[in-house]
């Protein structure tokens, strides 16, 4: 390449900086992550003395161990843990419980609502879809102060029906999103199937649902990973041990620190292993995410 | 309400089955249409909304008139809440609080978001990229709020590290009372950045191309470009994520709940944790219920105020 025979392009600086931005964004949005697991896999005493270390400082498994209580209260006191008891496999536990049964039945009652909406003709349809869509611009903690209430009232605090029940039969997003979607659906195998004289509830179990199940198993993802940040309602509803959710318990794990020094590697392996479900789904159906975020994705 | 309209119409539909050749029950089953199959497929997400939204929205209006502590029934007071609001310190110290963490955390990230989905249009389009991009707003607000907590700690977190070697004196983020709402709002456009900039990707998308080949055909530069056509055919799509992020961050609770409940001193009080408090820690449900209307009224007509200024539902292209 000594001699220029060929006209070589010019550098195209714009495009150089446009690439660095983009790395940039990459890493910032990376890093933090890299340097939770970092953190997780360190010792805690080792974490002042190496604190800019890019390795774990002292690797060492145990902060996962006392975040699920596989260490005597001696032993985790002695790395730096609280010593107390963290029932982590019940959070876990709860904080599924709650996600899959508020995915399962939101996403199926708003299917068969927006089934009614889409393909249903019946009088005041349009104003109650209006309604509907009038509620997602109602600030969350507006109707939370009234709907603790309602669950108070119904003796549903500290279980997990109270937790999952105000979003387990309808979002009103999700019933737009489903709405958009089965408008979009050809309607000619359902007509003929009308003309062969099946009812409503077979076309939609036989014919909508299996032909849907693309924007039904986005909606899934969505609807899991909110349910499973959540963080507000169940604090309000759910603080008892026995019904309490991951993201509440992170928030008590936080000011039970011993001696005024947080357990930051106890911490860190606690947030990983709270976001890891997520992440894991992002892995498995990452390019669904991505591609479901568009003016549909707006919440 | 729905379940006598369902019986007072069951009656209608069977004399249309009976009498075919009769017009009026046909004409009335026509208007009907499936109202009776509808009510059924409805029936579950009607309750959800009449019980969770619907009645929720008017009680929590009736409780911003009462005094009520839980325990006793709410009494009627007309406006005291509203008045005894409009006289509390804490309630405009919340209000200012919650204003500058909104300006701060919708100026950066609507202008890095914008800046990112240029990016993701002009440079690559790349799914990974996306998605990596993306993931930060996958995670729980609990988690980022506790992540940044420990990264930005005074004594040993990698932030203040890297302050130390650039020769920077160390700052407590959480800690000091003018650091502490520039740092929240600074944690969330670190989580909500990649999503905004998706939605904004998704309006640069839908930009018909032949308009960028018309600007390029008279020699416009990429700077002209920008501000002559892509904000200007942006306009909806901007407006329509400023409305919906203006409205989230107004709502921030999660990172301050985590964090630094509200301090120091009162410095990160912002509006939600301050209604949370006040109906869960000093039992006033009433006052909490009519900060929350004020809350409600505050966004409304933000909303409002942004559909008339920046003329939201008009397209330049028409």
């Amino acid at each position: 390449m000594t001699t220029m025979t060929t006209p070589r392009r010019r550098i195209d600086w714009g495009r150089t900086a446009a690439w660095a931005a983009l790395a940039v964004a990459i890493a910032v949005s990376l890093g933090p992550m890299l340097w939770m697991l970092r953190t997780a896999l360190s010792s805690d005493h080792a974490l002042a003395s190496h604190s800019a270390d890019l390795l774990p400082a002292d690797f060492s498994w145990g902060a996962f161990a006392r975040v699920f209580g596989l260490e005597s209260p001696a032993q985790a006191i002695a790395e730096g843990g609280s010593g107390a008891a963290i029932s982590f496999w019940q959070y876990l536990l709860n904080s599924l419980i709650v996600s899959t049964v508020i995915t399962v039945s939101q996403v199926f009652f708003s299917s068969l609502a927006a089934y009614a909406f889409a393909r249903l003709r019946w009088p005041g349809r349009d104003k109650v879809f209006s309604l509907f869509l009038g509620t997602l611009l109602v600030p969350s903690i507006f109707t939370a102060l009234p709907n603790f209430l309602l669950v108070k009232n119904l003796g549903l605090l500290n279980t997990y029906l109270g937790i999952a029940l105000p979003t387990m039969l309808m979002t009103p997003f999700a019933v737009f999103f489903l709405r958009q979607f089965f408008l979009g659906m050809s309607r000619e195998v359902e007509e003929a199937a009308m003309l062969d004289g099946a009812k409503h509830a077979r076309i939609f179990f036989q014919i909508t649902l299996p032909n849907a199940t693309a924007p039904l198993a986005t909606l899934c993802l969505l609807t899991f990973i909110t349910a499973w940040n959540d963080y507000f309602w169940p604090l309000l509803v759910g603080n008892d041990p026995s019904v309490r959710v991951l993201t509440v318990a992170l928030g008590i794990f936080q000011s039970q620190s011993p001696q005024g020094a947080p357990d930051w590697s106890g911490l860190m392996a606690a947030t990983l292993i709270s976001a890891l479900p997520i992440l894991a789904l992002f892995v498995a159906f990452g390019k669904k995410i991505v591609n479901s975020i568009g003016f549909s994705g707006i919440k | 309400m729905t379940t006598t309209s369902v019986g007072a119409r069951k009656p209608v539909r069977r004399g249309a089955g009976a009498l075919p050749s009769d017009g009026a029950p046909n004409r009335r089953r026509r208007q009907l249409g499936d109202l009776r199959v509808a009510l059924v497929f409805v029936a579950p997400a009607l309750v959800g909304f009449v019980l969770f939204y619907l009645v929720p929205t008017v009680r929590g209006v009736y409780l911003s008139f009462t005094d009520y502590d839980l325990f006793s029934n709410p009494v009627w007071v007309g406006l005291a809440n509203y008045i005894k609001i409009f006289q509390d310190k804490l309630f405009w110290n919340a209000m200012g609080v919650t204003t500058e963490y909104v300006l701060l955390n919708i100026g950066f990230q609507t202008v890095i978001a914008l800046g990112l989905a240029l990016l993701m249009y002009h440079v690559t389009r790349s799914t990974l990229v996306r998605g990596i991009l993306l993931m930060p707003y996958l995670v729980a607000n609990v988690v980022v709020a506790l992540l940044w907590f420990w990264m930005l700690d005074y004594q040993i977190g990698i932030v203040n590290e890297i302050l130390q070697w650039i020769g920077l004196p160390r700052v407590a983020f959480f800690g000091n009372d003018q650091w502490a709402i520039p740092t929240i709002a600074f944690v969330n456009v670190w989580r909500n950045m990649g999503y905004t900039a998706l939605l904004l990707f998704a309006g640069l998308q839908a930009i018909p191309k032949h308009v960028y080949e018309v600007a390029a055909l008279d020699g416009a530069n990429r700077w002209k470009t920008f501000w002559k056509i892509t904000i200007p055919l942006l306009r909806p799509v901007l407006l329509l994520v400023l409305v919906v992020t203006i409205t989230g961050s107004f709502q921030i609770f999660d990172t301050v709940a985590v964090t630094t409940k509200g301090g120091p001193v009162n410095a990160t009080r912002v509006i939600q944790y301050f209604i949370y408090q006040k109906a869960f820690s000093d039992q006033e449900f009433g006052y909490a219920s009519a900060l929350s209307v004020i809350l409600f009224i505050i966004l409304a007509i933000i909303a409002f105020l942004q559909m008339k200024i920046l003329r939201g539902n008009e397209n330049d292209l028409d």
